[in-house]
């Protein structure tokens, strides 16, 4: 680079002083990594309230057989806006809420790469959250067809299904944004010293998601573009009497969407990746193996889509491929597990609330794991395709694996973030009721698919009450227990013991050099890194 | 790439424009939605959403320019813009080939299998280009040898001349360099000008079945990425005509011509698999 700028270093200390600017601007304008990534984590918090709220309302409803609460149509917005906002309201923004906090910490930097686009990046999620919980209150009530959008049902709404599709395309707009922000970031930034293979796993893992973001989001673009031109401008991508296939919707989303549920569960990998060493007091074991086996369940990721679409009279050839490609996922998954088990062999290990989170995470995860795999046969999708397996599959990758390690990830960083610890035996408390009331809650869920219960309906044959009620009882019990994590976090955000710089011994990553709370502007001269 | 020099990185200040941009495109699709069901305010509140975009491109770029001009991007900032480009470009790449899948898949998975489906479409022969079995519209294709082609050799002559302007830039001949931009503007323009013709002249629109739907989504999407490219290209003459570029250091002008020669590519694709076979 060039040496032109040796005088200018006079302007650039006059605005940065170490306190963070006060009142509602603060939050409004900032160009700041921390305060950006607060309103990340906060925004996802409400929403996965939010979609919590929903699923609450399913799981009462299907207490019982027959009609208690909510009319058939209703309980289709329910479980289709729970799965929408979970997965772009909640999970999602959480972990780039992580992203922002961490990364330029991780990396020695002093901010992200493009400070003004993180704000961007964070302020059209509210505006986009606005119109998806406002299509509630429209005439015809929010989108109904499941949160894949599948023509033709996606086709017969009404003005619910438009302003979801601009909304999802806002949500793009923010996502592909983002992601190109932290992968600048991290290629860009490092501290001098902190070469790709020493970077903590959690950045690699943030690296690789964000390289899916940018590859599928645009994918997705042209998805819901389709379904908006078919809608309104008489063409007819997904009709057949003008040439068209419903079909290739699936085909289109799912490009989309399977790289999607790696975004989701890859740096949620990598905060389980972190946490696991420092309280077995032992470096993780195989980080070069697991640096590739993200890479390659990155990579498989855009080869397996058409697993999602089995039932949809494919050719044999194409149900072969995509069932052994799907089964190859299970080998760098299996890499990972097997690193995370034998980075706890003979640590001397301490089970602190996010431990206790992570172990669950491996555990529940490779559950989750398990079912997937035997989705992944074509005989058995085919006869478990919209029944509860799948459901009961991906709540326990989705709320096992990526909601837990968010939870991980909040107790871990909670004391650095706020400068307080949280209460331990409230976490562990929390801990507890999250693992056994998740298990109540989707456990049963598995019997209730291989007996042939369908998914998205709010009503059931007399034979699957007994489930039902079981996994009603553990949704409420794990729905009021994240009163409990609000209440802890708020707890924490507003006082307690000082956490100290470094409440976790174990912990070797850059943070943890800095104050608790880090400053409001941090290695601004960038730390050597051995 | 060792990029650490004695000064800190650029961190902005605090900033009004990413809340405005939000607000705008909030307005934006809540007006389009409206529009699209046939409301009265539809237009106005998107005429609104459009007018706060433009305020907010207007003051965060004027921001980024002058800041630019101030020299704070003159170190490891200048890689960020230009890793930040390449991924965007990425992502528009991703954007297109979306749409080029969904046409092949049509053309050798979809129409075939309706032409397979023969007790349900009796007599519909798979053929390219379709309207469908149901709309029994015949489709005239566009003639590829005529406007494409020469569309074809307009942006790929524009590719050239932007690359002249770029080595006037580099050798400091500012006449070259606006000249260049000038021609480059113009083919552009004539560009948008012949495919704006042609959309008029062809008999067939976006309602005629998937060969309408396909052509009209990637060509139209492609015309308005030249829309932008051009614009672009004229805020980027504007601001050599204000002598913001040194021979040495230009990233604005590197950024917009990735992105022309990028639209270029696409077109080239088009030209191939949407005119030719």
């Amino acid at each position: 680079m060039n040496t032109t700028t040796v005088n200018d270093t006079a302007g650039h200390h006059d605005h940065d002083h170490d306190h963070a600017p006060a009142g509602l601007m603060r939050w409004l304008t900032s160009t700041n990594h921390k305060d950006i990534g607060t309103l990340y984590l906060w925004f996802s918090l409400f929403m996965f309230f939010f979609a919590g709220a929903l699923a609450m309302l399913i799981r009462a409803e299907l207490f019982q057989p027959g009609l208690q609460y909510v009319q058939p149509a209703v309980f289709n917005q329910l479980t289709t806006m729970h799965g929408l906002i979970m997965i772009f309201g909640a999970i999602m923004p959480s972990l780039v809420g992580f992203a922002n906090w961490q990364v330029p910490l991780m990396i020695g930097a002093p901010d992200m790469a493009f400070p003004r686009l993180n704000n961007w990046s964070f302020w059209l999620l509210p505006a986009a959250g606005t119109l998806l919980i406002a299509t509630f209150f429209v005439p015809g009530g929010a989108i109904s067809g499941g949160w894949t959008m599948y023509p033709p049902l996606y086709m017969q709404g009404g003005i619910a299904y438009d302003i979801s599709i601009l909304a999802v395309h806002i949500l793009g707009v923010s996502s592909i944004m983002g992601a190109i922000n932290i992968i600048v970031t991290i290629l860009n930034m490092r501290a001098p010293g902190m070469t790709l293979m020493k970077m903590p796993l959690f950045v690699w893992t943030w690296l690789i998601t964000a390289f899916l973001l940018v590859a599928v989001m645009p994918v997705l673009a042209c998805a819901i573009t389709m379904l908006l031109t078919d809608r309104n401008f008489g063409t007819h991508f997904f009709d057949a009497a003008g040439g068209g296939d419903p079909v290739m919707f699936q085909h289109v989303f799912w490009f989309f969407g399977h790289p999607e549920v790696y975004i989701m569960i890859l740096p949620a990998f990598g905060i389980v990746s972190t946490i696991l060493p420092t309280f077995a007091r032992k470096p993780l074991f195989g980080y070069v193996s697991m640096v590739y086996a993200v890479a390659s369940i990155a990579f498989l990721s855009f080869i397996v889509w058409a697993h999602h679409m089995f039932t949809t009279g494919m050719p044999l050839g194409g149900q072969l491929f995509f069932m052994y490609t799907t089964m190859l996922i299970a080998i760098p998954t299996g890499i990972k597990v097997f690193n995370w088990v034998a980075t706890l062999w003979r640590g001397s290990i301490s089970f602190e609330t996010p431990m206790l989170f992570s172990l669950a995470f491996v555990i529940l995860f490779t559950i989750g794991g398990f079912s997937g795999l035997v989705l992944a046969l074509v005989p058995v999708d085919i006869q478990l395709q919209d029944t509860y397996y799948v459901v009961a599959h991906f709540h326990y990758v989705l709320f096992s694996g990526s909601a837990m390690a968010i939870m991980a990830g909040v107790y871990y960083w909670l004391p650095k973030w706020t400068g307080h610890m949280y209460d331990e035996k409230l976490g562990k408390l929390h801990f507890w009721l999250t693992a056994i009331a998740f298990n109540i809650t989707f456990f049963p869920m598995h019997f209730l698919g291989l007996a042939g219960m369908p998914r998205r309906i709010p009503d059931y044959a007399l034979q699957f009450a007994d489930f039902n009620a079981i996994a009603s009882v553990g949704g409420l019990l794990l729905g009021a227990s994240q009163l409990l994590f609000l209440y802890i976090v708020v707890k924490c955000a507003r006082g307690g013991a000082p956490a100290g710089d470094q409440p976790w011994e174990g912990a070797d990553t850059l943070e943890w050099t800095l104050s608790s709370p880090p400053p409001y502007h941090s290695f601004v001269t960038p730390p050597l890194v051995k | 790439m060792q990029t650490h020099t004695n000064n800190a990185y650029y961190v902005p200040p605090p900033s009004i424009w990413p809340l405005v941009g939000s607000i705008a495109l909030l307005t934006l699709a809540t007006g389009f939605a409206l529009l699209l069901n046939k409301t009265a305010a539809g237009p106005y509140v998107m005429a609104l959403g459009a007018g706060i975009l433009l305020f907010m491109l207007f003051g965060w770029f004027g921001n980024v320019i002058s800041e630019s001009l101030a020299g704070k991007y003159a170190g490891q900032e200048d890689a960020s813009f230009r890793w930040g480009m390449m991924w965007f470009i990425f992502s528009e790449v991703m954007f297109f080939a979306g749409f080029f899948g969904a046409l092949f898949y049509v053309r050798n998975i979809g129409v075939p299998m309706l032409a397979d489906a023969q007790s349900l479409w009796p007599g519909f022969a798979a053929a390219w280009p379709t309207a469908g079995p149901g709309l029994k519209t015949e489709i005239m294709p566009v003639h590829a040898w005529g406007i494409p082609a020469l569309n074809t050799l307009i942006l790929l002559t524009s590719g050239v001349t932007l690359t002249w302007a770029h080595w006037g830039l580099q050798k400091g001949k500012q006449s070259q360099l606006k000249l260049g931009l000038a021609m480059t503007i113009a083919l552009g323009i004539l560009f948008i000008g012949l495919q704006w013709y042609e959309y008029v002249v062809l008999d067939f629109t976006l309602r005629d079945g998937i060969f309408g739907a396909t052509f009209f989504m990637l060509t139209g999407f492609h015309g308005f990425h030249v829309i932008l490219g051009t614009v672009m290209l004229i805020v980027i003459l504007f601001r050599s005509l204000a002598g913001h570029f040194k021979p040495e250091r230009h990233f604005a002008f590197e950024a917009v011509a990735w992105y022309w020669h990028f639209v270029d590519v696409v077109w080239l694709l088009l030209f191939v698999f949407v005119y030719i076979l």
